[in-house]
């Protein structure tokens, strides 16, 4: 009986927002009495941080400050149509229509500040949270005094709508020819393991994942994104399903004492690096990542538990069973 | 990059975090009404019946039970969460008329002055089922002898004709979503060597933190407020407005901070029973689903079995790919189809190849209906490649890091559909991931780029 180690690979890719198109997000962003600006949006916060990241991207279209910008999420009543928060489409999707909505906010914002300091709007800089007539940076007005008196005394609404949507691609059923997606990100697992070839037990001892996002928005929520992905991923590879004799319903699973996920204790060394290539498609270069991070896990620990026992368990999850029992039939074959 | 941004690209922190971690974040359930009712489902203890009896007298008589729901309250008792995309026909009742297709379908509603009235009424009420044999099996269901639990006659989804939201209707559709390219046939024939494999996922369940929970409050004027844990609220409007035969603006979703959803809370699963629940007795009514009923009765990750037959050369070139994947969509469509072509499309994962012949099925079983989960068929055709570029570059005899950088798709290459590649960057991820790893690769590997 040993403990045998391995390495394996997994390569992958992912297409950005929902397949083949047609899937619309629109938002409309106003501004309040106080120059600050609401954000509708209808997709909804997961707690994967949609909330700061499409705030992000508000402020930066606009020019605002980010301490200015509230996104109001989840209600039809306030706001206009969204497919939906699925599909890894959020970021990309309504950060394109956001981006949309900001530029006609900071255009109205350009032309209010031009009245206000007597000069063209095109000599005019904008940024975080503050208007200046360009090459003279420190006499400014903020961008909420202007937002306000917009309204208060310009008599102009401060408001932008922002849509986007990627045309739905019609798929040729003989050839199944079409253009699926707006855009790839791609990603590259290795992932180190250990086999107890007595108890058939596997131990994720490291992964170090590469993921390119086209551009980290927030790194912080991508980080976010990758650890929790990395324990979905080992959670699907080592334990995880409903039906433990699948295709058989005998034994499915109906609580947390049959369906251990991992925990804490269970999470291996994860060590990651976020690339970007920005895509023309996307929000400041923006592909989506809340999904990617899942899928190259799995692949890779069963390649490397291939690679540390010379047998390839094909259906997950691959538990101590599967493994016991490969060993066992390879230990016959010879 | 020359461009210089104010708030993008900095890690600034999650504006829901203080919330999260204080307990200050309002979930749905920390939502209630004055007047508002309980419900709780009877549900089928077998996976395929037919309904022969409902009595719900005794359960009525319990104090404190206000309605008893079942298909006759439903006005419009059909219905495909993925109308709104083009994808039909509708197959999935509110509650069934007479036959049940999973083991937990609801078959009725109770509702009730409290939870625990409802959960003792719904254990009250006596229904018969005249049990069928299930179908369980992907591969057995697809065989003519199997029996038939689709209107349409036959365990499969019909591609191609429209109800896909991918072709144009009025043609004849067939039970497979086909990709085609090449003369992959030729290549079998001409290749060094041909690799099999054959892979599985099982269902998967999402197990978000914050199990389903749905609040609906009828308004003055045919309307309807609904509080629920949804990742797409304009589903939820559409689907409900279909239901209750009402324009959907008289409808208002409000999705406030939901507790994890991975795709489990895309499909409107539940809404629509609180909705019709709360219509017929005019009062608020929630539903919250127990934990075992996350895992029993929401959908899960579909099983997804995937078959390849790959034509290479000694050079170690994939010349051709033949695969098949069975995607076990459960007992009704809910997105499965949508499901079924993102996977089928995407079947030579970032790598090129010139000869494919991709079959993807959408297949009905007598279970839980299965739906999007993190990953959506991307997850599924990324564990079959990956596991298969292992196993041919074993066969080959060759490094597994040089056959994928070999075979990695290169911008101005078309992709299995045609399409021209603009956004190729595998073979970059794959230098950082190797110089993460440590490991040394030749350099006829690391000059490699996805431009050339």
């Amino acid at each position: 009986m040993a403990k045998l180690r391995g390495r394996g690979i997994a390569a992958i890719c992912y297409p950005t927002g929902m397949n083949l198109g047609g899937d619309p997000s629109q938002t409309v962003i106003i501004a309040q009495p106080d120059g600050t600006f609401v954000v509708n949006v209808a997709s909804v916060e997961l707690g994967q941080g949609l909330r700061t990241v499409l705030a992000q991207i508000a402020a930066e279209a606009i020019g605002a400050s980010i301490e200015d910008i509230e996104v109001r999420f989840g209600d039809t009543q306030l706001a206009p149509h969204d497919t939906g928060t699925f599909a890894s489409r959020t970021t990309h999707r309504m950060g394109n229509a956001i981006i949309k909505a900001g530029q006609e906010v900071r255009q109205i914002l350009l032309d209010v500040a031009s009245k206000i300091l007597e000069v063209s709007p095109q000599d005019l800089e904008i940024r975080n949270g503050k208007i200046w007539v360009r090459g003279v940076p420190d006499k400014f007005i903020s961008v909420r005094e202007v937002a306000s008196q917009a309204q208060f005394v310009y008599n102009i609404p401060v408001v932008g709508k922002g849509h986007y949507v990627k045309p739905k691609s019609i798929v040729d059923p003989e050839t199944g020819e079409s253009d699926p997606h707006s855009t790839m990100a791609h990603g590259c697992v290795v992932a180190d393991v250990e086999v107890d070839t007595e108890t058939g037990e596997v131990t994720v001892l490291r992964l170090f994942t590469v993921y390119e996002v086209g551009r980290a928005v927030n790194p912080k929520l991508v980080e976010g994104q990758i650890i929790g992905g990395a324990v979905m991923g080992l959670g699907a590879a080592l334990r995880e399903t409903v039906y433990p004799r699948y295709p058989q319903i005998i034994h499915q699973t109906t609580s947390f004492r049959e369906y251990v996920l991992p925990t804490a204790g269970d999470v291996p060394k994860i060590i990651y690096k976020i690339v970007e290539s920005p895509t023309p498609t996307g929000p400041y270069g923006a592909k989506g990542v809340g999904e990617m991070v899942a899928n190259g896990i799995a692949p890779a620990i069963v390649n490397a538990v291939y690679d540390a026992i010379g047998v390839q368990i094909t259906e997950l999850p691959i538990t101590p069973e599967k493994v016991l029992k490969a060993l066992s039939e390879k230990g016959k074959s010879k | 990059m020359s461009e210089q941004f104010s708030i993008v690209g900095k890690p600034i922190m999650n504006a829901q975090l203080l919330g999260h971690v204080t307990g200050s974040t309002q979930y749905v359930d920390e939502i209630s009404f004055p007047g508002m009712l309980w419900m709780k489902a009877v549900r089928s203890p077998v996976p395929r019946g037919k309904i022969r009896r409902i009595d719900t007298s005794k359960a009525e008589k319990l104090p404190g039970v206000v309605r008893i729901i079942t298909a006759k309250d439903v006005p419009n008792n059909i219905h495909v969460n993925m109308a709104a995309i083009g994808i039909g026909p509708p197959d999935e009742p509110v509650l069934p008329e007479d036959e049940v297709n999973y083991k937990g379908e609801a078959i009725c509603l109770v509702v009730a002055k409290d939870e625990e009235t409802a959960a003792k009424a719904a254990e009250m009420v006596e229904v018969e089922i005249e049990e069928l044999p299930p179908v369980l099996d992907m591969e057995e269901a697809l065989k003519p002898s199997a029996p038939v639990i689709k209107k349409w006659g036959m365990n499969a989804f019909i591609f191609g004709s429209g109800m896909d939201g991918a072709t144009r209707p009025g043609r004849p559709g067939r039970p497979l979503f086909l990709v085609k390219r090449g003369e992959v046939e030729i290549a079998l024939k001409q290749a060094d060597y041909v690799v099999e494999g054959s892979y599985l996922i099982p269902p998967i369940e999402h197990a978000p933190i914050e199990p389903h929970v749905c609040v609906a409050k009828p308004e003055p004027g045919q309307r309807l407020t609904i509080y629920t844990t949804t990742q797409a609220p304009y589903f939820v409007r559409d689907n409900v407005a279909t239901i209750l035969n009402i324009p959907p603006s008289n409808i208002r979703v409000v999705a406030p901070a939901v507790g994890g959803g991975f795709g489990g809370k895309v499909d409107p699963e539940f809404e629509m029973q609180v909705a019709v629940a709360a219509m017929c007795v005019g009062r608020p009514v929630k539903w919250r689903w127990t934990r075992e009923e996350e895992f029993t009765i929401s959908t899960t990750r579909p099983a997804v079995k995937i078959e390849f037959q790959d034509a290479l050369s000694k050079d170690g070139l994939i010349l051709g790919r033949k695969a098949r994947l069975l995607h076990d969509s459960g007992a009704y469509t809910r997105t499965s189809p949508y499901g079924v072509i993102k996977a089928t499309v995407n079947l030579s994962g970032p790598y090129y190849i010139p000869n494919v012949h991709y079959e993807g099925y959408c297949v009905y079983t007598n279970r839980q209906p299965s739906s999007a989960m993190r990953g959506y068929g991307v997850f599924e055709f990324s564990y079959a490649v990956e596991l298969q570029m292992e196993r041919d570059a074993k066969k080959l005899g060759i490094d597994s890091w040089e056959f994928r950088f070999k075979n990695a798709y290169r911008n101005g290459q078309v992709s299995a559909t045609g399409k021209l590649i603009d956004d190729a960057y595998l073979i970059e991820v794959m230098k950082e991931a190797v110089a993460l790893a440590g490991v040394s690769l030749p350099n006829h590997l690391l000059q490699m780029s996805s431009w050339g």
